[in-house]
């Protein structure tokens, strides 16, 4: 089986560098930075953290260079998926690609440019420490399923589901997989752009009562345009919202979005409050609050035009 | 010639002080003793739009000024407690006037002392180089009513003084008119500009910066129904109209937050936010602005 990895940033090297242990599987990354590409050739590429890990495959920033393959896991920040498949989508003319990345679109943007699309959401986070090395953060499960309009086989989903366990990234294959990926859109969605509005950690965010309540009102229309598509959440996010916020768990850690915009990099924010405001739109359920937050975020990024 | 104490010299304080000083015998109260020490030494220096340098008197103490027949209290809306305060038992012949921003400065000053009041609200903007420098930007009006044991006339003879010195100024039988459409306006354009870091620019009137900006200033005109006051100027108009000036404005709640200083959110959007709860009517964009506003300033010690 060979499978590519288009964008092998944090998340993607989590599953690079795992799948890669495996004899039955080949693995190729595709990425757009050069450093990166070079020390991953040279040297394998390295997780560290959760687990020790070092994976030999095979990585270009061509992708002209990328053989057939049976699967694609793509793991760009969302902004850069149109252009990521654009360039790569021949390498999936008889195969199968999967998203695993944040937010909302992911998939119609596939859609546009290969024929069978995984419906993906993983839980797993790390970051790049250095070319060629990755520092794995958290461990967690992934979950895939078909994307309706233009889904893979069921028994593809399965054999990538598959692979992936046994290699160290525990996936389900599932038959609706819309319920954890609008669990973590709107966990996403209600508390990063607060972070990254206010500079707040998430545990001071949510130990202010009254910014927690802007936290659920966004967490509300998100579950508000959920149930309209009839998709179940596989579980609460306002427990996981409190969970997080917990000394043990995630109470100092700075949102990705302020991380953002810190650094001012683009946000994925058009993707999270964006794809909850589209989706509301499209089923006729007001989305104000998420509507405001978008606003002010990519304000936020205007910003950095001045 | 009149007599005016400017208590709180900013940057609308020095260029209220800066021009009247060429019509009126002009005293100024300060926060900081070195402040009143520059003032009395080299006098406050206007450039811009006018260009003037005006001798006044300065003193941190009022007990070291003389009585004034008009205070025109120009702090920033966070310190108007610390002035109220100093201000106490003193001058009690004298009209006292208030410019802050929002809703509800007068209000300290009134628990303070039984002076008359007048209540004003200002669009003229500067930026301060220096203790004694202020540079005038925009010459946009200061409107002027009665508040508390004043008559109309009394706030035409202020707004006449303030004319007389080169600025612009309108007196109103009625201020809430004018005041609340600028209390729309500066809830609205401030909290955006200090969340998002942009300037008063285009972004405010137009794409979704400027659809947000709408639904906030719709919100803002359902209070000002519900307190069944009539705005004299449409704020969303006010908005387009300052976005087309030419040069991009840069709020002072934009400015506190970058510099990390306390805002004039209460004052301002929680003044908006609280009589909209009092009245009923829904704000929660208000409301999810002024909880983000609030929370940054929270963020200033991480």
């Amino acid at each position: 089986m060979r499978i590519c990895i288009v964008g092998c940033g944090a998340v993607g090297s989590l599953f690079a560098a795992n799948l890669a242990q495996l004899d039955d599987v080949e693995v190729w990354a595709y990425d757009a930075s050069r450093e990166h590409v070079d020390a991953i050739n040279a040297r394998g590429l390295r997780l560290t953290g959760a687990g020790e890990v070092v994976g030999r495959l095979r990585a270009t920033t061509d992708a002209h260079e990328l053989p057939p393959c049976d699967f694609g896991i793509v793991a760009t920040k969302a902004m850069h998926t149109e252009a990521a498949i654009r360039a790569a989508a021949h390498a999936f003319r008889g195969g199968s690609v999967a998203t695993v990345q944040n937010g909302l679109g992911n998939e119609e943007t596939l859609a546009g440019h290969v024929e069978r699309v995984i419906r993906g959401t993983t839980f797993p986070a790390g970051k790049i420490l250095e070319p060629g090395h990755v520092q794995w953060d958290v461990k967690g499960d992934t979950t895939l399923g078909p994307y309706e309009p233009q889904p893979a086989p069921v028994e593809a989903i399965e054999r990538l589901a598959d692979a992936c366990t046994r290699g160290g990234m525990p996936t389900n294959a599932v038959h609706d997989a819309r319920g954890p990926q609008w669990r973590k859109v709107i966990f996403n969605a209600s508390t990063n752009p607060i972070g990254a509005l206010t500079g707040l950690t998430h545990g001071r965010v949510c130990e202010r009562p009254d910014l927690r309540a802007l936290v659920s009102g966004l967490v509300d229309e998100g579950k508000a345009v959920a149930a309209a598509q009839g998709i179940v959440l596989d579980a609460d996010p306002e427990e996981l919202i409190d969970h997080a916020a917990r000394p043990e768990v995630a109470y100092g850690h700075k949102a990705s979005m302020l991380q953002d915009v810190e650094a001012r990099r683009a946000t994925e924010v058009d993707y999270l409050n964006g794809g909850i405001v589209r989706f509301g739109l499209e089923h006729r359920v007001p989305t104000p609050l998420n509507e405001a937050i978008w606003a002010l975020v990519k304000g936020v990024e205007e910003s950095w035009q001045q | 010639m009149t007599r005016v104490c400017i208590a709180g010299v900013g940057v609308i304080g020095s260029l209220l002080a800066g021009h009247l000083g060429q019509v009126a015998e002009v005293t100024v109260l300060t926060r900081r003793s070195e402040h009143a020490r520059a003032l009395n030494d080299q006098g406050l220096r206007v450039t811009g739009r006018s260009s003037h340098t005006a001798r006044v008197t300065a003193a941190v103490d009022p007990a070291e000024l003389p009585e004034p027949e008009l205070v025109i209290v120009a702090c920033k809306g966070t310190d108007l407690e610390t002035v109220a305060m100093r201000l106490e038992g003193h001058w009690s012949d004298a009209t006292v006037m208030t410019i802050q921003n929002g809703l509800g400065a007068e209000e300290p000053i009134a628990a303070r002392g039984d002076w008359p009041l007048l209540s004003a609200v200002t669009f003229m903007s500067g930026t301060r180089h220096s203790d004694t420098h202020v540079e005038y930007i925009l010459d946009t009006a200061t409107w002027i009513g009665p508040y508390r044991d004043t008559t109309p006339a009394d706030a035409r003879r202020v707004a006449d003084l303030i004319v007389s010195a080169g600025l612009k100024a309108e007196a109103f039988d009625d201020l809430r008119p004018a005041q609340w459409s600028k209390l729309i306006f500066n809830a609205t354009v401030n909290a955006v500009a200090a969340l998002t870091g942009l300037p008063h620019d285009f972004h405010f009137a137009e794409g979704p910066l400027g659809d947000l900006v709408h639904a906030l200033v719709d919100e803002g005109k359902a209070t000002a129904r519900a307190a069944a006051v009539e705005l004299r100027e449409d704020p969303w108009e006010m908005n387009v109209l300052a976005t087309r000036r030419g040069h991009a404005h840069y709020p002072s709640m934009l400015e506190d937050v970058e510099a990390k200083r306390p805002t004039e959110i209460e004052l301002i959007t929680g003044a908006l936010v609280r009589e909209a709860e009092r009245l009923g009517v829904p704000v929660p964009l208000h409301t999810a602005l002024y909880r983000l506003v609030k929370a940054k300033e929270a963020s200033y010690s991480e």
